[in-house]
Order: structure tokens, then sequence, then C-alpha cells
């Protein structure tokens, strides 16, 4: 039987029940999210299950929603499922206050770098995670850049005049 | 490795048995910035630490910022050995997200260029891995054909490197008689110069033993870092998402799709072989299928999109709606829609994929990129772990690591 | 057919019997001698034999390769030997984007070279940042060294980068003897921060 987005969202609604919400399908990839403690549940329910089977982690990144209050910073893992040819976006929202998630780097060795990535840009804590050390950035970086109230340009350079730039 | 030697360190020494060898940032044989600190015992890895970041240029954050059209440039530096492949990508998920069909002789000229790209790719892996393992002479053979990729992507789209080839529906120009004649060439004298380079380097006694049996992964273990692209394959899992979810009618061509077993630096280089010639033959029947069109069929080369594609500068000079259009592209004052959309194409080191999401505004709120290159280069340590330094040499050029790709 | 409009009556180069003779600096030419500055010998011997050291960081690092290669060919200029030793080359060739992360690693580098070193900037990146107006980037190499020439483009053709390198060997040739002892020299250096 092929495994269909529908049958994905019963099977994750009749384990999860109530917490597993916002269910929608864009461009063929069916998304979902789920309180920031479930995360490894989920994860390891759709990992060891026979008929979901999603033992590809594709992606994880992190997006910063400033005006969602309480959610603003946002974990999104892409799975993918190689023999069925499926693929799963489920995504946990964490306030900016508290930024603590749990690590999926023990479940997937390539969410080791891929967390300490989103944590060098967004300042997520992944709880339990081995080396969380910025990655990309210097290390004496102290602010986490990508988000969005910091601007893209470096503020301490001289040479280049922001009037000319359209930023003055 | 343990032994007790009768040897009075003197106070403050650090006494250690690995030495602590650093191997990079600047090192003739990382392909780009990398550094690892190495610890070896004697000539034999026994741990690695690797630090990244040395070329982090913030694509994402400049994303942010910039309207569809400029995105494309940046997606050229992220694997520069092919960019056009990953300029394709980006344009595949933008005409993904805003429902755009291409015409079918776009699509074949899409494939046509791609398969190029992949071929320019794995030349300069294959053929760096046999520098670094001190065969120079065949990187010089494949370069000029290189070269001759380079004329053909300049017929299109001028540039050599860092294409921005294309644009949102299709071509900025019809391929020239030139183009296609140097394509020509291309698929008449490279076999005879592939063969040549396969002759020096797939059945060579000393290239055999330095490769054979050294970076070796599992199919488990690779799938569980994440590897895709020809570094999965080699390790035995036959992924490819040309073949999984195609796209830019990979579906009409017929090609294999080339597995190895063992994942090891041996597999990786053949895998990359096969596929060259693999590529070679999607060319030819590309080729063949654009030569089908006749007519005005002949002549398209981009899809109706009038408010992604440049109009023709005649109605621009002359017609309003044209005017306005040009305008608003060369502005990017054209509203997104919103949503989200993850697209992946096959680039020359596994899963490019592009993560947008928009909220209705001129720029991508979030563009992430999903680069092979960085998610494959955490299983390093694993893969040197127990062998020689020169192995771990051969190991990082073999798994074919593109900085610009690694740090975004 | 594609319309020509440049070089349709393109310079016929100097060439009698197949051989073009280089150009002699001034002095005085003798009966089996020609006396001349000791400058322009050492010049001379200089530009026609530099070791570069490729520092390249990223998309120029592989129009380098292309430069390296046959079609381009830099060996014919004397630079057979790319060495990545630091102490033994002369012209440090930053190619590709510096990151704040690898300033000090360039500087490092530089500070290794032995005098007389020349540094050529190949590439946009290099030469002011580029496209990458970012925290990350190092605005051009010469916030951290010192900079003979720069080499423009995104990447800049081999053609390009071979200019900027017969650039840099006029400047060798014609470079004075005490320069490197010079109190400019020192005033330059110093303003970087370098002894």
């Amino acid at each position: 039987m092929a495994l269909t987005n529908e049958y994905i969202q019963e099977q994750l609604v009749a384990k999860f029940g109530d917490q597993v919400t916002a269910f929608s399908t864009t461009f063929d990839i069916l998304s979902f999210e789920s309180p920031k403690e479930m995360n490894l549940k989920v994860l390891q329910f759709l990992y060891d299950e026979p008929s979901l089977g999603f033992t590809f982690l594709t992606d994880l990144c992190g997006v910063n929603y400033p005006d969602n209050i309480g959610g603003e910073l946002v974990v999104v893992y892409h799975l993918h499922n190689f023999t069925e040819n499926v693929r799963l976006r489920f995504s946990v929202a964490t306030s900016i206050a508290q930024p603590d998630v749990f690590t999926a780097s023990k479940l997937f060795e390539s969410a080791n770098w891929m967390e300490r990535e989103t944590f060098d840009f967004y300042g997520i804590n992944f709880v339990g995670h081995s080396n969380l050390k910025r990655i990309l950035n210097v290390d004496e970086m102290d602010y986490f850049p990508l988000r969005k109230e910091y601007p893209l340009e470096d503020q301490t350079r001289i040479d280049k005049d922001d009037e000319m730039f359209g930023r003055g | 490795m343990e032994a007790n030697h009768n040897i009075t360190l003197p106070e403050g020494s650090i006494e250690k048995q690995t030495t602590t060898l650093n191997f990079g940032p600047t090192h003739p044989a990382t392909h780009g910035v990398f550094q690892n600190i190495m610890e070896v015992d004697g000539e034999r890895v026994v741990s690695t630490v690797q630090t990244v970041g040395y070329i982090h240029r913030a694509f994402e954050k400049l994303a942010e910022r910039r309207p569809l059209y400029q995105i494309t440039p940046i997606t050229d530096r992220l694997n520069y050995c092919s960019s056009p492949i990953n300029n394709m990508g980006w344009h595949l998920t933008c005409e993904k997200f805003l429902n755009i069909q291409t015409p079918k002789r776009v699509d074949y000229l899409r494939v046509i260029i791609m398969e190029l790209s992949r071929i320019s790719d794995h030349l300069i892996c294959n053929s760096i891995v046999g520098v670094d393992t001190g065969a120079y002479t065949g990187f010089l053979y494949v370069m000029q054909y290189r070269e001759l990729i380079y004329e053909i992507y300049e017929e299109v789209c001028g540039s050599r490197l860092t294409t921005n080839i294309g644009r949102i529906g299709g071509f900025e120009r019809n391929f020239t008689n030139a183009a296609f004649t140097k394509l020509e060439k291309f698929l008449n004298e490279y076999p005879k110069t592939l063969r040549e380079f396969e002759s020096l380097f797939t059945r060579n006694r000393i290239f055999m033993d330095r490769t054979q049996g050294t970076g070796g992964i599992s199919a488990e273990r690779a799938m569980n870092y994440g590897f895709t692209g020809p570094n999965l394959r080699a390790a035995g899992v036959d992924y490819d998402v040309r073949v999984q979810q195609p796209y830019s009618s990979y579906q009409d061509f017929n090609f294999t799709v080339p597995v190895g077993t063992t994942g090891d630096n041996y597999d990786r280089y053949l895998v990359r072989n096969a596929e060259m010639w693999e590529s070679i033959s999607i060319i030819r029947q590309a080729y063949e299928k654009v030569q089908a069109f006749k007519g005005t069929d002949a002549d398209v080369y981009h899809a109706d999109v009038p408010e992604y594609y440049l109009p023709k500068k005649e109605d621009v000079y002359t017609k309003m709606e044209a005017l306005i259009w040009h305008f608003k592209i060369i502005m990017g004052e054209i509203e997104l829609p919103k949503g989200q959309i993850y697209n992946a194409v096959e680039g020359g080191n596994g899963e490019l994929g592009f993560y947008l999401i928009s909220d209705g505004g001129r720029t991508p709120f979030r563009l992430h990129f999903r680069r092979p290159s960085f998610i494959y280069y955490q299983a390093y340590p694993e893969l040197i772990k127990g062998g020689m330094i020169s192995d771990a040499v051969v190991t990082m050029s073999s798994l074919n690591l593109i900085a610009g790709e690694l740090d975004a | 057919m594609r319309p020509v409009r440049f070089n349709i009556h393109p310079k016929e180069a100097e060439i009698s019997d197949a051989i073009s003779m280089g150009i002699a600096p001034d002095g005085i030419p003798g009966d089996g001698f020609f006396a001349t500055q000791l400058s322009s010998v050492v010049g001379l011997a200089r530009k026609n034999s530099l070791w570069p050291l490729p520092f390249a960081t990223s998309c120029c690092g592989i129009e380098f390769m292309a430069t390296m290669a046959s079609h381009y060919d830099l060996a014919r200029f004397g630079s057979e030997r790319v060495g990545f030793s630091p102490r033994q080359c002369d012209l440090l060739m930053v190619m590709g984007t510096i990151a704040k992360k690898m300033a000090p690693v360039l500087r490092q580098v530089y500070i290794q070279m032995a005098e007389p070193r020349w540094v050529i900037a190949v590439g946009a990146c290099a030469s002011s940042g580029g496209i990458f107006d970012t925290y990350s980037v190092l605005q051009g190499i010469d916030q951290v060294i010192p900079v003979d020439v720069y080499v423009p483009g995104c990447p800049p053709r081999p053609e390009a980068i071979i200019d900027g390198f017969m650039k840099v060997q006029d400047l060798v040739g014609q470079e004075s003897i005490r320069r490197r002892n010079s109190e400019k020299y020192k005033a330059l250096l110093n303003s970087y921060g370098i002894q």
C-alpha cells in the first residue's frame, strides 16, 4: 500500500492525539507541528514505525518569526522515506526567552552540525547536544545574526557609503 | 601505544602519546578552507576535530534582502564547480512555487546544461583525486574539456564559472548555432579523452592500492549521516533525485544510476566516472530531442510569464505594459505569493535543497539551502579513523567537498 | 555569424623569424658585456621567476586552476613551481572571499613570507568584499595586509589573472633595491601593525 499523506496524518493523530496540530499539505509535502517537548517522541515514532519508516533526515533549519509571541524561534525538520519516496515536514516552536529544544543528534547523526548551525544563527539551545558551539561564525561573536532584528551588513565598516546603497 | 618507556619528561611538558597535527586551513591538499586538528599516533590518525566557517558568506541572510532574480548569483557561488545546476535548481524551485510550466524544449536545453555541469564537477573531483595521489597528468588532459564546457556556457550566458544562467521560465537567449557546434565537438571528442583518463587511473596498480579500502562507510551509517549523491551511491544506496522526483523532464530520458558496494575512495571514483558516461548519454539523447523541434517550435526558449521574465526590448520601448513589467522585474517589486516550499535537485554532490518561506513580500522571508557538502563532512572523522594521514588527504578530496557549499 | 565590432584591425605582433626578443633594460652594451643598474638585473631575474603562493579560498581558485592548466598556462611566466609554503614564495595570490574568520590566518601567512614579497588580490571579494557586503566577510584584504595589484572580476577571466600577474612583473622589474629597507615601506607595514 502506498504511503499517502492521509495515512501519515491518521497514524500521527492516532498515536499523539491533539499534540500534533496544524496539518497542511503544500506542494505535495505534509507539514505539521507539535510542542517542543514532543519532538524526539515524534521523530522516534516516525523512524521506528514500520509502515512509516522516515529514516532519513534531509534538513534541519531554524526560522525566526518575530511577530509570533511565545513561538518566535521555530525548528523545522524535513524527513524523507526513500523506499516510498515521501517527504514530510515537522516543525516545533520555542520562545525566544527560553529557546531550549531537545537534540535529534542521538537519532540522526546528520543533525549534529545542522543543529550547531541553527544555534549559531538563531541561538536555539539544543539540550543534550555533545558539542553545541558556533560552527560558521567566529567564536567570539556575541549575537545571533540571522534573527530578524539584526542587520545584514557589518555596522563597523567605514569604507562603504550607505547613502550610495540606498540605506543611509 | 600504552608502552611505558623509561623516559623522564621535564616539568610542565604535555605527556601525550599522540601528536597534534594541524591540517589546514591553508594547505595544498584541502580543496577550500577547512581545518582539521588531528591527533596522530605516528602516521595513523586517531581522531580529528574539524573547523569550518572560514568562508562563511551569510548567503541565507543575504537572500532575505534580495528579490528572486538577485538570489541567482548567490546560488552560483554555492557549488561553484557546477554552478548551472545551482542556478537551475533555484529557478525550478521558483517555478514550482509560482506554478509556472516550462515548455519541453526549455526542459531539454536545461538538461543539456545541467549534465554538462555535472561532468565538469566530476572531472574536477576525479582529476584532483589523481593529483592528490601524485598523478598530475590526468588533471591537465581533462582540463582542456572543462575549457570547452566553459565555452558552451559562454555562448549561452556570457560567463565561464559563476554563470547566473537561465531565467525563471527558461533561458535569456536561444542557443546559437555556435553553441550547438561546440556541443557536437564536445560529444565527439570528449569520450576519447575520458577513456584515456580512465586508462591512466582505473586499473592503475598504484591508484588502486591507494584508494581501495580507505575512507569506507557502510550504507546504514551513510544514511544516518545524511549522505546523498555519489558518496551515498558508492556506499550502496541508489538514491538519485533525478529518478525519485524527476524535474525538468528527466523522466523522458533513459539512464542508469551507478551504485557501489563498500563506499571507499575507489568506489566513489568509479561511481563518478560511471556517472560521467551516463551524463554523456543523457546529453546525446537531449540533443537529439532538441533537434527534433522544427520551425517555430525551435524558437521557444522560455515560458510565457510576464511577471518574471523580462519582455523584449522592442516591446519595452513601445508598449506600456511591457515597460511596467520591465520596471517591476528589475526593481524587484513583484509580490510573491504566501507559502513555503522545499524543492531539491541532484547537484554534483548530492541533494541540493531549497527551502523557501514567503510571507507575501518582495523578498523571501526565509531561504535555507540544504547543502550536501556541509552534511556529509560531519562523517569525515569516522571515515579516516585508523587510517594513515595520506589516506586522510585522499579521502577528503574524493568526498568532493566544496568550501563555498560547505559554509554558505 | 555574429557581427564583430571590436578588434577588426588587430595589431600585428612584431615577430621576425618567429622569435620575439624581450626588452632589455637601459644600459651600455659592449663586446661581451652589458653594463646596467644592479636593480634592473635583479628585477629582470626576479620578475621572470616569481614563485606564487596560491591562497585559493573559493570560486576564483577554480579560475586559477584553469589558469595553471595547459590552456592558459601560467608557467610560461616563470611560475612553474607554485609553492604552498610561505617561506619559499615571493608572490601571495589571494583568490576568493576572505571571511573575518580567515583574516588572522591570512595575516599569519603574509608575516611568514620573506622579503621581497608581493601581494595580488584576485577577484572582487579579495579586493573589496565583492557582492558579499555582510557581517562575516572582510571587505577587502587591504584591511589586513598591504596589496600591490588588484584584479577585478567575479571571477576574473584567466586572461585577467595573467594580466594582473604581468602587472606584478612590471612592479617587480622596476623596484628599487633599497625599497624594502626604506622609511616609507616601514611606515606602510607599521600602519598594518606588521613589524
